[in-house]
């Protein structure tokens, strides 16, 4: 079963002008995806209809078994949560909770992501999380207090946790220095094998390409010629 | 819907000192709203409950609500007297059940003291149906007996057996006192959370033995006055009183009776219905409580409305926040929900401060307001119209924290993952 599945979608924040015309993209269940292209070639917005944040004008966007165009914008928000994480350029927390709570906040929404998790409580879940991170010690800490690395770790700490099937980051590393990049991407790609989660990776840095099974180019799935 | 409460509690713990700025300036609102509300009612149901199945008060000519205030309230003095045959008059009236007669002028540091008859111990009620009891003695008799009120008694430390000098006046400090007539305490009511409390009642007899040598309105000359000895109840004769209370045999007979003593050919006299009177006087009175219920309502929308601001203007730097519940698979709808809890969350903990403090300042001044100022306060409980106040804090709150809501709405379907 493919993870993803983009059919004839297209899109456009204006009525009148497509921003995107995907005529096919299909991402196998399990995959590495590098996915890059030019900054504001369209990278997040597909992110976005890929998440289901934002509505496909034509076509179909099938992502985990479900056809994102027929389904409510409710529907569509559970979908995420549960099956999905999703990891920020920065920023990823939210300031008044602490790292332990930001951590659990997809198991604290949705039963799936609880149910999944296979130590004998959420806490215990987060602490064996964040040791693999090697943010342990942080955990009761306000998020105001870590670096933008350790932010970021975090971030794929609530991304992982509960095991959701596919996990989207969209430019994670571009506020981190290059010993950091390679130090998070490790991570990342350690903890989606752990979960068997498809990964799809956004940058415009084409450096760490290499580490992923598949790379595709937004300007070359997308049809629309900028202007 | 638990997480939406405990994320909007941590948000505005996270914001604590707008956080507190704006419950605090919603409680102060409430506090002036339920204040004022709570006092007017305290102070009707005070006033209401101290004179009960009294149908009229009769005094000298003059404003109702004056002789009202003095001789059941014991608040300021009687114009004139009117003469005891006036009273046997009208105390003899076929119309007539009960009559309590009351005679005003001495006191003692400060309390008042009032001359009555026995008709007072048998027939006076307040709160309905409540009568005066004793908590230890019995009824003055005697003319140099004095009963006190639970307050005063408790003032003075005092019990059946001590001896006090009363004064001429009203003053605290009397430069006149009946030094050579003491009386003797041979009662002490039960408290009643009244007037009664804070005076002491003495005989007719007692009045008038206190005065004798004083016609001209200063002490006799030493050597002059007869010792008290001496002076007997036989050679007393009762000239006037300040006012008296009458219990009608039945409703129509007291309307009949209040205009025959209005029109009384023998003196001029006053007759009032002190349920009227009191009704007179808090619709007087209601312009000051909606004036300080519009300073109050005042004071909320200010209040409501600095919410509003410190929310809305949060929001551009919450623009990340929203992105990441959204990507965590909180809906718009949750979004929403989660600003708007926000506002009810600050409203509701101001209207509770608010409403625990109204109570607190009531509990605290109703003892004050009663000994100062002869102000009976009852504690009141909820009314409706708290409940009303209340309400609509928190309603206004919640529709103020619609419009933060609405935009933290809109950020969150439009901006999608890519609000910075
Ligand atoms: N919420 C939005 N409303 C309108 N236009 C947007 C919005 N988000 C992005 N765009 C526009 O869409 C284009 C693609 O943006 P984006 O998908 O963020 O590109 P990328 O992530 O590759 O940098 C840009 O021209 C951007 O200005
Ligand atoms: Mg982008």
């Amino acid at each position: 079963m493919p993870a993803i599945h983009l059919k004839n979608v297209s899109f456009g924040y204006e009525r009148q002008q497509a921003l995107l015309e995907v005529p096919e993209l299909l991402i196998e269940e399990g995959e590495r995806v590098f996915l890059y292209g030019p900054s504001g070639s369209g990278k997040t917005t597909l992110l976005g209809l890929i998440a289901g944040i934002l509505t496909a004008k034509t076509g179909e966007v099938e992502v985990l078994g479900k056809d994102l165009t027929h389904l409510s914008l409710s529907m569509r928000d559970r979908h995420r949560g549960s099956e999905m994480g999703y990891i920020f350029q920065s920023f990823n927390l939210i300031p008044y909770l602490s790292v332990r709570q930001n951590i659990g906040l997809p198991c604290e929404l949705h039963a799936k992501r609880r149910k999944r998790i296979t130590a004998s409580s959420i806490d215990e879940e987060i602490s064996r999380i964040a040791s693999r991170l090697d943010i342990g010690e942080f955990l009761d800490r306000p998020v105001t207090r870590l670096s933008t690395g350790q932010q970021q770790r975090v971030a794929i700490a609530r991304a992982v946790i509960g095991a959701p099937r596919l996990v989207i980051a969209d430019e994670p590393t571009s506020s981190l220095d290059r010993n950091r990049q390679e130090n998070f991407l490790r991570l990342l790609i350690e903890l989606c094998d752990e979960t068997r989660a498809t990964l799809l990776f956004v940058s415009h840095d084409d450096s760490l390409m290499s580490r992923f099974d598949r790379q595709i180019s937004v300007t070359e799935i997308n049809t629309v010629v900028p202007c | 819907m638990l997480v939406l409460l405990r994320l909007a509690f941590s948000s505005l713990r996270s914001r604590a000192v707008t956080t507190s700025l704006t419950v605090f300036s919603i409680a102060l609102s409430v506090l002036l709203l339920i204040g004022v509300d709570r006092i007017r009612q305290g102070v009707q149901e005070g006033f209401a409950g101290t004179l009960s199945q009294t149908d009229l008060v009769v005094g000298a000519r003059g404003g109702s609500l004056p002789l009202l205030l003095y001789s059941v309230f014991h608040i300021g003095t009687a114009s004139n007297e009117i003469s005891y045959s006036s009273y046997e008059h009208f105390r003899d009236h076929p119309a007539v059940l009960w009559t309590i007669p009351f005679s005003m002028g001495d006191s003692f540091h400060g309390y008042r003291v009032v001359a009555t008859d026995d008709n007072f111990y048998e027939h006076y009620r307040f709160r309905r149906d409540h009568s005066v009891e004793f908590a230890e003695g019995g009824r003055a008799e005697g003319i140099f007996d004095a009963v006190l009120g639970s307050e005063v008694a408790k003032q003075f430390g005092y019990h059946t057996g001590a001896k006090l000098v009363l004064s001429h006046g009203l003053e605290q400090v009397s430069l006149f006192k009946h030094a050579d007539k003491p009386f003797t305490v041979v009662g002490v009511l039960k408290q009643t959370a009244t007037p009664v409390d804070r005076t002491i009642y003495i005989t007719l007899y007692g009045e008038e033995a206190m005065h004798v040598g004083w016609e001209g309105g200063t002490p006799p000359a030493l050597g002059e006055a007869p010792p008290t000895t001496q002076i007997r109840k036989e050679d007393l004769h009762i000239d006037t009183i300040s006012s008296f209370l009458v219990r009608t045999r039945s409703r129509i007979t007291t309307l009949l009776l209040q205009r025959e003593i209005n029109t009384y050919k023998g003196e001029p006299l006053t007759a009032i219905i002190p349920a009227y009177t009191l009704e007179d006087l808090w619709n007087m009175l209601g312009y000051v409580d909606v004036a300080l219920s519009l300073v109050s309502s005042a004071v909320l929308v200010v209040g409501l409305v600095a919410m509003l601001i410190s929310l809305y203007t949060a929001l551009n730097e919450r623009k990340r926040e929203i992105a990441i519940l959204r990507a965590v698979g909180l809906h718009a709808r949750q979004i929403f929900a989660l600003f708007v809890l926000e506002s009810v969350l600050i409203t509701t903990i101001g209207a509770v401060v608010g409403l625990v403090a109204a109570y607190g300042l009531l509990w605290a001044f109703h003892g004050p307001a009663e000994s100062h100022f002869g102000i009976p306060i009852a504690m009141v409980g909820l009314s409706t119209r708290v409940m009303i106040y209340l309400g609509l804090v928190v309603a206004g709150g919640t529709l103020m924290g619609c419009v933060p809501a609405i935009r933290s709405y809109r950020i969150a379907l439009i901006e999608g993952l890519n609000a910075f």
